[in-house]
């Protein structure tokens, strides 16, 4: 008896049915030493809410792609794992991935929507695509929804950092839909010993000469959880003096409390603190069951990154600091007092 | 042996005029848009990017030959451009839309992008932009008009350090935990993050010189470029509120609050 396979072909096109079929995600999984970025499994999740089928890409060099598609293959809601090994795949330059992306995605192709997380890799790379494909592209959603009747997906995200809320609507006229996930807003999907989803090879699509070659990496190390999806942040502005003062007082209450460390934008440009910690409307989107907001006074642009949180905490000496109008719990103390007081009574 | 033509660098910046970042916006009653009768000013990032270009002619030169300024917009985004003018750029181009056009998507705006850059004689090299226009948050136009022309394209420069006689640029990106650095080639999108510089204000005389820079007038239709919205706005809305909670007396009130909530030390 013929077995019926999803057709794995390179533009994944599959027998056309009288009816509309549902849709078929590709879903963007960035990966780093065999395991699958938090960021992605979010993706994965918004994906899944299209209701239909979810094909997980990775790409890679030759020597990564390996254990990143036996940890997807793993990931519950996955129909299949395509993957595309190549020496031009190592750092995710939009110029040399986009063209197996337009090349899976060109006219035929069975997929009706691009997802990925917002991270900084995805949100330079789906955009070009998406305009090379002639095709708009939507931005850090918080939710999604498919109407397959019309093959419409309606999503909201937010605008004026998060100030208000937009509904949107990509028509069924957008072949493709690409749209870009906002990991606060949807939980990471699971691995799932039951699940063993189809794997596929694809040939990648070399650039002869390409335009941008990458030439260093130079990520903050770190023992601690990562910013980005840790449960709890402990996080300091511009009263923190300098960046030794910055670590000395903060690093002891992140540790007491095991978790993440993130900074004001302010602390970031006054040099106390890395970039890559800055949370805010144009730094990282938190959204931790505990934010403890540390010499922080609460501008705009801050909330805009925090204010999801499940429980904010802010300790500032400025009893009218804005911070105060979105803290579950406030204190108005001088933090040089008030937190090495804390970090001992925590460890009681 | 005669030397090589030198290539002088003419670089495009778009700037966009949005609400001013201090302003705190309210979503009309109607659910259909936010309340527009308010401050506006040079998007943030865009500020930057001028920013940028004027630092760029300052340290090569007469090796940058032109600064252009283009936005698409209202007639008050005239303002805008004369702002940009007045930080150092030399002209401006102003694709005017109407005051109740609908909201301009990335898509269109790269396509008009394009549709300028192909038109400019004397080409352009450098494309400097914001990453993110503070208003829509959408953060793709630099990279949809990279795509577009098949560019190469840097987003989110921390810094940029241009050779105009080797046609590459260096940029360092600041991306989800870290920096990248990155060798490209000209001609270059680059979209510009916070760190880049820190902007100046203009000075008095520099705002007078620039009521005399020229600013070319166009319509979307002379680009032959269709700027109608694909995705449809179907509402605004207010986020759900966050209401402050109370204050504590002292740390002890502190922790108490926080074991409540379930919060406890970590066993070190």
């Amino acid at each position: 008896m013929l077995r019926v396979r999803p057709a794995l072909t390179a533009s994944g096109i599959s027998r056309r049915y009288a009816t509309a079929a549902g849709p078929h995600a590709l879903v963007f999984l960035e990966h780093r030493a065999g395991v699958i970025d938090s960021g992605s499994l979010s993706a994965l999740t918004a994906a899944q809410q299209l209701g239909g089928k979810v094909t997980g890409l990775v790409l890679g060099a030759p020597e990564e792609v390996q254990s990143a598609v036996e940890t997807a293959k793993k990931l519950k809601g996955l129909t299949a794992v395509l993957h595309s090994s190549s020496a031009q795949y190592a750092h995710a330059i939009p110029e040399t991935v986009s063209p197996l992306l337009e090349k899976l995605l060109s006219d035929g192709t069975s997929y009706t929507h691009v997802v990925s997380a917002h991270s900084s890799s995805a949100k330079s790379i789906l955009p070009r695509v998406a305009a090379r494909l002639d095709l708009p592209a939507v931005s850090d959603i918080t939710s999604v929804e498919h109407d397959n009747a019309s093959n419409a997906t309606t999503f909201t995200r937010p605008i004026y950092a998060g100030n208000a809320i937009s509904t949107v609507r990509a028509p069924g006229s957008v072949r493709v839909k690409f749209f870009t996930v906002r990991s606060t807003a949807f939980k990471a999907s699971a691995a799932d010993d039951a699940t063993e989803a189809e794997a596929a090879a694809v040939d990648p699509v070399e650039v002869a000469d390409p335009p941008t070659q990458h030439v260093r990496t130079d990520l903050t190390k770190s023992d601690r959880p990562d910013l980005g999806s840790a449960g709890r942040v402990v996080s300091g502005g511009r009263a923190l003096k300098n960046a030794e003062t910055f670590k000395a007082t903060l690093e002891p209450l992140a540790d007491a409390l095991g978790a993440a460390i993130g900074a004001s934008r302010a602390a970031v440009d006054a040099g106390y603190a890395d970039n890559s910690l800055q949370v805010g409307q144009t730094g990282k989107v938190v959204a931790p069951e505990l934010y403890v907001a540390i010499g922080i006074s609460g501008a705009i642009q801050h909330l805009a990154g925090m204010k999801d949180s499940k429980l904010i905490v802010a300790i500032n000496k400025d009893p009218e600091a804005p911070i105060f109008q979105v803290a579950d719990v406030g204190l108005v103390a001088d933090l040089y007092d008030a937190v090495p007081e804390l970090v001992q009574k925590l460890k009681q | 042996m005669r030397p090589s033509a030198v290539r002088l660098l003419n670089i495009l910046v778009p700037i966009k005029r949005t609400v001013d970042y201090a302003v705190k916006i309210r979503v009309n009653p109607d659910q259909k848009g936010i309340d527009l009768n308010v401050k506006h000013s040079m998007n943030p990032f865009d500020e930057i990017a001028v920013e940028e270009a004027v630092r760029l002619r300052e340290k090569l030169k007469d090796e940058v030959k032109s600064i252009k300024v283009v936005t698409i917009g209202p007639p008050k985004a005239a303002e805008t451009l004369r702002t940009a003018l007045a930080m150092g750029a030399d002209s401006g181009i102003h694709i005017e839309v109407s005051d109740s056009a609908p909201a301009l998507e990335p898509l269109g705006v790269a396509k008009a992008l394009r549709a300028v850059i192909q038109r400019e004689k004397d080409g352009v090299d450098l494309v400097i932009l914001g990453k993110q226009a503070i208003d829509d948050d959408a953060g793709q136009t630099g990279q949809m008009l990279a795509g577009l022309l098949d560019w190469a394209q840097a987003t989110f420069a921390s810094k940029l350090v241009v050779d105009p006689k080797a046609k590459v640029a260096e940029v360092t990106r600041e991306i989800d935990g870290g920096l990248e650095e990155l060798k490209c080639r000209l001609p270059l999108v680059v979209s510009t993050d916070l760190r880049l510089n820190e902007p100046r204000y203009a000075s008095l005389p520099n705002i007078m010189k620039a009521k005399k820079k020229p600013i070319e007038k166009l319509t979307p239709a002379d680009l032959e470029v269709d700027l109608t919205p694909i995705l449809e706005s179907v509402s605004v809305a207010e986020p759900p509120k966050r209401v402050g909670g109370g204050k504590v007396e002292n740390v002890d009130e502190l922790i108490a609050k926080l074991q409540e909530a379930g919060f406890t030390a970590v066993k070190s």
